[in-house]
């Protein structure tokens, strides 16, 4: 495929098509198509793409272009769609639904502040509030993380050991507006690293079945325990996955979490998506400064990944968690997750809350966290750092 | 009524139905027209999909998906898409009450009649949200008693058919459990024709009606004979057949055996006035516009 100059919304639209394309040869793909400001050039891209066996199709509402989603991969196709915001919130029953149902649909999600008041820039509460619906998250930091992410989503999505939906997020405006240099995935190698879905609860005329019917309080425990215990099979499904793709694609995709410079760092920095990608030239600026101070960018939402966080945070004495998203009476929804990783440790946890609604959290704006962290003596509430626009 | 191909009836005994149910008649009569092409049935939330039972039994002797409320026929667009795509020619069949059709299914359901998704679409409508209790639905005559319209509905029923058929879809067409032969006619011409179908069965509820369970189909002859619940059919959306005619017989006929009209303030002769002038309607269409 080449080097592209694209926006993260052709990458993403691209990856999603041609992994469409490559369930061809099994039971093809269809997803929803819905327009919603900062997506839309993704659906655009798909309802423009010529599928050999797939269709997209054009729905009235984000929760029936789930629902389509849901359709179809209960039909055994590979589905896929992309939202944003309202979208996401609009879309929220079918989001569970397709959980429970343990579907391996994938997909973006654009992050955007949710309204009322209207703004459509960036902000992560979309996607967080979604959570709990049985999906794996991850947020991305750049536009090949993005394309990436999608084809290794759609590989451990449909692992039978996992047979769970994914969502892959990225930054409304700041990925998926700019354009950047990316390595775009060819259909032929596309073909060879996704296996044929398999959706082995699928309608079948053979064995008549009705799914989703009622379920006494024994059956739902075990199917929620059967979910929590898919999440537990991540961690291995998705390093094969990783492994895979780079011994097909010649690249190695980032997992989990990526910590930098945390074995010795007595400060560490906790961020996500592309606030993560500023404070790494922030970070690494401090260290030739001679400060032990890391980073750590938490890709992978859900499952949390508390071990490999444990591990990256070592010996570290102060964390500072920035959160581009809030819950209302709670704080950032990452410290809450890295709260709860931590809640044995003595180490000072202190929240920044920056860049709600998608003001601009720029380097400066970073060193004055690190700089408010250091002369911490103990956490207090999370804190609300104020951007310029 | 057993299905060709695995000696096993759409709709197994055992079954959660209400005595006097319309659903049960109905999914059996489905059942002798469609079981040789083995449907996949989506169900919304209702009545229908508590028909399955409990996991890992099921009522249902073909493969059925439970849709979330509004969301029948976007799943079954997803399911139809995908038949289609694989060559299969398993008809995709939505089974939907009326508070998942009239209410909150009402977007999706314009959708997907207005992309003609290849969908049979079935509206067995009780006039109440039955699964929750008995509550108004926008399907709930004037008149009637609900849980949530405790002194009588005030407002008239929402017109379904003429609905769809503004949507210009291949076929529209009401059926009454009283007219069997009408009622597997026209299951056969929706199962000739390709695109969206829509068909809505007036569907006795002994529990929502407050009626006697052995009069089910009796008060379904009545609504008929009466000119309240026209059989008739749309093609295209433009072209018009009546199938059964009103006989003179009195609408207090119908009410008077259901207790959800009793002490209700609804004005018989005004709703008589209302049905005759849909009627005029109805036979100008069936002139002008005939099949
Ligand atoms: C989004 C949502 N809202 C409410 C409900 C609760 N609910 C389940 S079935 C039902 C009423 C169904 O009425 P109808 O479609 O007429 O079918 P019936 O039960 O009468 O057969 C309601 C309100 C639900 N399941 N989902
Ligand atoms: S409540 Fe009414 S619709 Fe529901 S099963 Fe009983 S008779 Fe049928
Ligand atoms: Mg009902």
């Amino acid at each position: 495929m080449g080097r592209t100059l694209c926006t993260g919304n052709y990458a993403a639209g691209h990856t999603l098509a041609v992994a469409g394309e490559a369930n061809r040869a099994a039971r093809g793909c269809c997803g929803g198509a819905y327009p919603i400001t900062p997506q839309t050039e993704i659906i655009e891209y798909l309802r423009g793409f010529n599928f050999r066996k797939g269709r997209i199709v054009p729905v009235e509402s984000e929760h029936s272009a789930m629902g389509v989603c849901i359709g179809a991969s209960l039909s055994g196709a590979r589905a896929f769609t992309a939202s944003s915001s309202n979208g996401l919130a609009y879309m929220t029953e079918n989001v569970f639904a397709a959980g429970y149902y343990r579907l391996p649909i994938v997909m973006i999600a654009v992050n955007r502040t949710l309204g009322p008041p209207w703004n459509i820039w960036v902000d992560q509460g979309d996607s967080l509030a979604l959570r709990d619906a049985a999906w794996l998250q991850f947020y991305c930091h750049s536009h090949q993380d993005l394309v990436d992410t999608i084809a290794i989503a759609f590989r451990v999505a449909e692992d039978a050991r996992v047979m769970l939906p994914v969502m892959v997020a990225m930054d409304g405006f700041v990925t998926s507006h700019t354009e950047m240099v990316v390595e775009l995935l060819d259909q032929e190698r596309v073909d060879r690293y996704l296996p044929p879905c398999e959706v082995p609860h699928r309608v079948q005329h053979s064995r008549p079945a009705t799914i989703g019917n009622l379920t006494w309080p024994r059956e739902t425990e075990r199917h929620r325990r059967d979910i929590q215990e898919a999440m537990e099979r991540v961690p291995a499904v998705l390093d094969e996955a990783i492994g895979e793709f780079e011994s097909m694609f010649g690249r190695r995709a980032d997992g989990a979490i990526v910590a930098e410079q945390t074995e010795d760092a007595e400060t560490i920095l906790i961020a996500s998506s592309t606030m993560a990608a500023t404070l790494r030239g922030v970070v690494r600026a401090r260290r030739l400064r001679g400060e032990r101070i890391g980073m750590i960018r938490i890709k992978q939402f859900r499952p949390f990944p508390r071990s490999e966080l444990l591990r990256a945070i070592g010996g570290a004495r102060r964390v500072g968690v920035l959160d581009r998203n809030h819950s209302p009476g709670s704080g950032g929804i990452f410290w809450n997750e890295v709260a709860a990783t931590l809640h044995s440790s003595d180490i000072l946890l202190q929240d920044y809350i920056a860049g709600i609604g998608g003001g601009d959290v720029t380097p400066e704006i970073l060193d004055s966290i690190i700089d408010d962290l250091a002369s911490r003596t103990a956490a207090v509430d999370p804190l609300w750092q104020e951007v310029a626009v | 009524m057993t299905s060709a191909l695995l000696d096993e009836p759409l709709l197994r005994p055992g079954n959660t139905n209400c005595a006097g149910c319309g659903m049960s008649i109905g999914l059996q009569w489905l059942d002798e027209v469609f079981a040789d092409q083995r449907p996949c049935l989506v169900i919304p939330a209702a009545c229908a999909i508590v028909t399955a039972g409990a996991f890992p039994t099921t009522s249902y002797g073909v493969p059925t998906l439970a849709a979330t409320f509004a969301s029948a026929p976007a799943f079954a667009t997803g399911v139809s898409v995908v038949t289609e795509l694989n060559g299969e020619t398993n008809p995709t069949i939505c089974w939907a009450g009326d508070g998942g059709t009239y209410d909150i299914g009402m977007a999706s359901l314009s959708a997907a009649a207005e992309r003609n998704e290849d969908i049979l679409y079935i509206c067995y409508d009780n006039e109440i949200y039955g699964n929750t209790g008995g509550q108004r639905s926008s399907a709930t005559p004037e008149g009637a008693m609900t849980s949530t319209t405790p002194r009588g509905k005030t407002e008239w029923k929402k017109d379904m058919v003429a609905i769809m058929a503004a949507h210009r879809i291949p076929y529209a067409a009401t059926l009454s459990v009283a007219h069997r032969e009408d009622f597997l006619r026209k299951l056969r011409v929706a199962r000739q024709t390709r695109g969206f179908r829509f068909l809505v069965m007036l569907s006795p509820c002994p529990i929502g009606w407050k009626s006697s369970s052995d009069e089910s189909i009796e008060l379904v002859d009545l609504a008929v004979r009466s000119g309240l619940f026209p059989l008739y059919e749309v093609f295209d959306g433009e072209r018009y057949t009546i199938n059964v005619r009103p006989d003179g017989t009195d609408l207090r006929e119908y009410l008077s055996r259901q207790r959800r009209y009793a002490g209700s303030a609804l004005d018989v002769d005004a709703a008589a006035g209302r049905i005759a002038r849909q009627w005029r309607i109805l036979e100008t269409m069936a002139k002008q516009f005939p099949a």
